[in-house]
């Protein structure tokens, strides 16, 4: 019997308490259902990241409501608005203190490039102090385009070597 | 109201004052020297209670007088507005003296005039930038100072070391970027004002 190692497949009559697949499809699976957002609301972006929490767009569909204001408790960071240069220095530190694994979304025109702000003050994109997963154009996007932006994100996660990973981080230590 | 008999008394009054000519509101000239007791008797004997605003005014390097404050001031009992015009004397080290002891709302305002055009403000509690970073060394809103920007490192040590960003000039793309203000509402958005040019294929002469 064919079964492709990146399903998680359980038939309960045939194989009883036993579960077999691949770590990787494990992992990638809990990750991919269990993002917790850092909400890093920096202008009018934030508005329609919050109704996209609200109940009309309900982000929690996709297992992604808990949105944490301590990065400590978050994986996901989403840059929703215009990245100053005096706010590039405290998304970065926000964005170090994040434990690993962790993703960060570009939400809008400012946060992808600078947007309509091409001036003195305003970073022309924030990749170019953090790295950037999923960017979203609109200005602002509206709360579906981000949710299709979160579940690229799922995509992504779920692409993930998260075991190879783990060995590296390991080899790492070792050293 | 802030009529012709307001204006004259006014002007009695205050011996050192010249009016200035204003399409709306009066507009008076004074000395920075004599700026303080003036605004202080408009607030406690005029009935000026309300500051609106205080800004400064770049008028190019070729001016012999090239930066100047402008105070406005309403008044709820005249149900008008009067404008303080003065001039800084100094070139190279602009100065006013600060009006944040008799209107507290000035405090935020001189901030902000010396942090875009580097004015200042004698006597003030806290003079430092309230918009940039403490260590920017340009002042933004001065006519020699592009909107672009200019070369300039972040201040954090330790971000630079891992990101190495830096602030640069923003690519302008046939910007500035406005609104035309006129035509229907997808129309108006800001857009550049000349899509022709880019920085990669050059601006027509």
């Amino acid at each position: 019997m064919h079964m492709t190692a990146s399903d998680v497949a359980y038939n309960g009559k045939v194989e009883g308490d036993v579960i077999v697949t691949r770590a990787d499809a494990v992992i990638n699976w809990i990750r991919q259902h269990s993002v917790w957002p850092m909400p890093m609301g920096l202008a009018c972006c934030a508005i329609e990241l919050m109704a996209s929490a609200a109940s009309r767009y309900d982000i929690s569909r996709f297992g992604m409501e808990v949105m944490r204001f301590s990065p400590r408790q978050s994986d996901c960071m989403i840059v929703a608005g215009t990245v100053t240069y005096k706010m590039a220095e405290v998304v970065r530190r926000i964005y170090d203190q994040m434990g690993d694994p962790k993703w960060v979304v570009a939400m809008g025109a400012c946060a992808s490039t600078g947007g309509m702000y091409r001036s003195y003050a305003v970073m022309q994109g924030v990749d170019n102090i953090v790295p950037v997963d999923v960017y979203v154009s609109g200005c602002p996007p509206r709360p579906e385009a981000l949710l299709d932006a979160m579940m690229k994100l799922q995509d992504k996660i779920g692409r993930d070597s998260s075991v190879r990973n783990l060995r590296k981080t390991k080899a790492v230590a070792a050293q | 109201m802030i009529d012709e008999d307001f204006t004259k008394s006014l002007l009695e009054k205050h011996s050192y004052l010249t009016q200035r000519d204003s399409v709306d509101w009066l507009t008076v000239e004074c000395a920075p020297e004599k700026l303080v007791s003036f605004v202080q008797s408009l607030r406690d004997l005029e009935g000026f209670e309300i500051l609106i605003d205080l800004t400064a005014i770049d008028h190019g390097e070729g001016d012999e007088f090239r930066y100047s404050t402008v105070i406005h001031l309403y008044s709820l009992v005249h149900r008008g507005y009067v404008r303080i015009h003065s001039i800084c004397a100094d070139n190279d080290k602009p100065a006013m003296p600060s009006v944040s002891g008799i209107y507290p709302a000035a405090n935020w305002h001189e901030r902000e005039t010396f942090d875009m055009f580097g004015i200042h403000f004698s006597d003030h509690p806290n003079l430092k930038r309230i918009l940039m970073w403490d260590e920017y060394p340009y002042f933004p809103l001065r006519k020699d100072f592009p909107l672009a920007g200019i070369d300039t490192p972040l201040p954090a040590d330790d971000v630079v070391e891992v990101t190495q960003a830096s602030v640069e000039p923003a690519p302008m793309m046939g910007g500035p970027f406005v609104s035309p203000n006129s035509g229907s509402m997808s129309d108006s958005e800001p857009r550049a004002k000349d899509e022709s040019w880019t920085e990669k294929k050059g601006k027509p002469v």
